[in-house]
C-alpha cells in the first residue's frame, strides 16, 4: 500500500519539477514584461529534442551537448523576441500574448518537420541502480530532475534578488517608463527575459526526456500545466510556481494511479478553472500584492 | 512640438546655465511637462534641437539620454511600487554599473562585490534625502511626500549633471514643501547638479530659483530673475487673467 503510494508520489514529484520549471519560465517573462509567453511549453520540447540531436544523433560528449542545447534554446528565445515582439509599433499586451500563441504553433510546425512525429529518448544522465525506498523505485534520473530544478530555482532567486541586472529586469516590468528614464535599456531586458525563460524551459526538457520521452507536440500540455502551476502560486512569484508545480504533479500522478490514467490531464485543467473562479490572484498572493499587477 | 492639430510648444528657446536652479512656470496646459518630455526623450519634437553639454539630444532614446546625465522625476510619481525603497535607488544606479548582463552571469564574485558597493552608495543617498529609516519598506507604502523625495533620490542615483523635476511639491504640505526646497538647494550647492524645476508653488519657486522662465500656450512670455518675473506685467496677466485690462477699459469709459 505504502509502496504504491510512494511510487505515485515520486513520479508526481518528477513531473511536478518540470511543471515548476515551466511555471518559472512564465514568471520570468511575466516579471520583466507582463507578457504571458504561451510558447513556454515549446521551449521544453526544444530542450529535449535538441539534446537528443546533439547527444544521440551527432554523438557529441554529454556536457557539450548540454551546452549546445542551452545555447540553441537561448537563440530561439532571442529570435522570438527580436522577430515578433520588438518590431511591434504599439505593444499591446493582449496582442503580444496572441503572438506568443502564433509562435508556439510555428515552432511546433518546425519541430515536426525537423524531428517527425516520433517520440525521442536518450539514456539517463548517470547509469546506475535505482534507489529503493520502502519498495518504491526511484530512478537516478528522477533525482537529476529534482536536483536540477532546485539548482535553477536557487540560481534565479540569486539573479533577481542579488544582481543589478535582475533588479533592473524587475524594474522594467513594474514601470517601463521610469526604467527607461533611469537609463535601463528596456528592450534589451525584454530580450534577456525571453532568452532566460527559453533556457530554463529547455533545461527542464533535457532533464525529463530520459524519463517521459519527448515529441514535437508535447508543448501545449506542458504550457497549460506550467501555467496552472504559475497561476496557482500567483503569477510572478517563483516560490509559488514551485509549490504549485509539485502539487499539480502529485495530484496528477495520484489521479492517474488511483482513479484512472485518462483523467490525468483533466486534473490540471480542473485546478486551473477552480483557481480562476475562486482565487484568481493565486493561493500564495495577498490581495494588496495582486492590486499592483496588470493581470 | 504638436499633438495632432494641437501645437503644444512653438518657438520656445532658452538656455540653462550649469549650476543653476531654473524654474519653468506657467498656467496649466502651457507646455511645461511636454518640454521636459522632449528633453528627456519621451517625445520627439517636430522641429528644433536640444543641446546638452554640446551634444544634440533630439532622436536619442530616453535610456541613452539618462546615461548622458539627464535624469528626472514625474508629475505623477513613477516609482517601482512593489520594490523596496532602497531597491528603487539601486535600480537608479543600474546605468552606472559596469557589469553587462553576460559578465554578471559568469563573474559572480565581482557581481556580489559590485552589488554591495551599490547598496552602500544607495544607503548614502537615502541618508542624504532623509529616507534612511524607510529603506526596506515597499515604495508604494510611503506617503506621497516621501515618494516624491524618493523619486528625487532615484534621479540622483543615476549620477546626473542635470535633473528635471516635474512638480515635485504637488500634494505636499507646507512642512514637506520646505523640506523639499532644502533638498533641491542641497542638490545645487553640494552636489553641483543643475536643476530644472517645473512647479506651481510660487513660494517655493521664488525662494530657490536662480532664474525663471514663463510659458503660456506653448510660448515663452517672460524670462528673468524671480524679482523681475514677479513684476512682469504679461506674467500677471497670464496667471490672473485680463482683469487689469478690463479695469482700464472700464476707466476709459467713465
Amino acid at each position: 500500500m505504502l509502496t504504491v503510494f510512494l511510487q505515485f508520489l515520486f513520479s508526481g514529484l518528477t513531473v511536478g519539477a518540470v511543471y515548476a520549471l515551466v511555471g518559472i519560465g512564465f514568471n520570468i517573462t511575466y516579471n520583466a514584461t507582463s507578457i504571458i509567453n504561451l510558447a513556454q511549453g515549446e521551449f521544453v520540447v526544444i530542450g529535449g529534442l535538441m539534446m537528443w540531436f546533439f547527444a544521440e544523433s551527432l554523438k557529441l560528449p554529454f556536457l557539450v551537448s548540454v551546452a549546445f542545447t542551452i545555447i540553441s534554446a537561448g537563440i530561439v528565445g532571442l529570435l522570438m523576441e527580436r522577430l515578433t515582439i520588438k518590431p511591434l509599433k504599439n505593444p499591446d499586451l493582449l496582442l503580444m500574448i496572441m503572438i506568443t500563441i502564433a509562435v508556439s504553433i510555428v515552432l511546433r510546425g518546425i519541430l515536426m518537420f525537423a524531428f517527425g512525429k516520433d517520440p525521442y529518448v536518450y539514456p539517463s544522465f548517470t547509469e546506475g541502480e535505482p534507489l529503493s525506498i520502502y519498495g518504491a523505485i526511484i530512478q537516478q534520473q528522477t533525482l537529476w530532475v529534482i536536483g536540477i530544478t532546485g539548482f535553477c530555482i536557487i540560481l534565479l532567486f540569486f539573479f533577481f534578488k542579488k544582481t543589478m541586472v535582475g533588479k533592473a529586469m524587475l524594474a522594467c516590468a513594474v514601470n517601463p517608463t521610469a526604467a527607461k528614464l533611469v537609463g535601463i535599456n528596456v528592450s534589451r531586458m525584454v530580450m534577456l527575459s525571453f532568452v532566460l525563460s527559453a533556457v530554463v524551459g529547455a533545461i527542464g526538457g533535457m532533464a525529463i526526456t530520459p524519463i517521459s520521452l519527448m515529441e514535437y507536440d508535447k508543448g501545449p500540455m506542458l504550457a497549460v500545466k506550467g501555467f496552472c502551476a504559475a497561476i496557482m502560486g500567483g503569477l510572478g512569484t517563483n516560490r509559488g510556481a514551485v509549490i504549485g508545480g509539485f502539487i499539480i504533479g502529485i495530484l496528477e500522478s495520484m489521479t492517474a494511479g488511483y482513479i484512472h490514467s485518462g483523467l490525468k490531464d483533466a486534473v490540471a485543467l480542473i485546478i486551473l478553472l477552480l483557481i480562476l473562479f475562486f482565487k484568481p490572484a493565486g493561493i500564495f498572493v495577498s490581495k494588496a500584492m495582486h492590486q499592483l499587477r496588470k493581470f | 512640438m504638436s499633438f495632432g492639430g494641437l501645437m503644444a510648444l512653438r518657438n520656445v528657446s532658452f538656455d540653462v546655465i550649469e549650476g543653476d536652479i531654473k524654474a519653468l512656470i506657467g498656467p496649466n496646459g502651457a507646455g511645461k511637462t511636454t518640454l521636459l518630455n522632449i528633453v528627456s526623450g519621451i517625445h520627439q519634437p517636430d522641429k528644433g534641437d536640444v543641446f546638452f553639454l554640446g551634444e544634440k539630444l533630439v532622436n536619442v532614446a530616453p535610456a541613452r539620454i539618462a546615461r548622458k546625465g539627464i535624469s528626472r522625476t514625474f508629475q505623477h510619481v513613477e516609482l517601482f511600487g512593489n520594490m523596496t525603497v532602497i531597491e528603487n535607488i539601486m535600480v537608479g544606479q543600474y546605468a552606472r554599473t559596469r557589469s553587462g548582463f553576460l559578465s554578471s552571469g559568469f563573474k559572480l564574485p565581482f557581481v556580489v562585490k559590485e552589488e554591495r558597493e551599490i547598496q552602500r552608495k544607495s544607503e548614502e543617498i537615502l541618508e542624504y534625502i532623509n529616507l534612511g529609516q524607510r529603506k526596506d519598506e515597499p515604495a508604494s507604502n510611503l506617503p506621497i511626500g516621501e515618494q516624491r523625495t524618493l523619486e528625487i533620490g532615484r534621479a540622483l542615483a543615476t549620477g546626473p549633471r542635470l535633473v528635471l523635476l516635474d512638480e515635485p511639491a504637488a500634494g505636499l504640505n507646507i512642512k514637506e514643501t520646505r523640506n523639499l526646497g532644502e533638498i533641491i538647494r542641497k542638490i545645487r550647492d553640494e552636489l553641483k547638479i543643475t536643476v530644472v524645476l517645473v512647479e506651481h508653488d510660487m513660494d517655493l519657486v521664488m525662494s530657490i530659483s536662480d532664474s525663471i522662465i514663463v510659458l503660456n500656450f506653448g510660448e515663452v512670455i517672460a524670462e528673468g530673475t524671480p524679482l523681475e518675473i514677479q513684476k512682469n506685467h504679461e506674467v500677471i496677466v497670464a496667471y490672473l487673467g485680463e482683469e487689469e485690462e478690463i479695469q482700464r477699459g472700464y476707466n476709459a469709459h467713465t
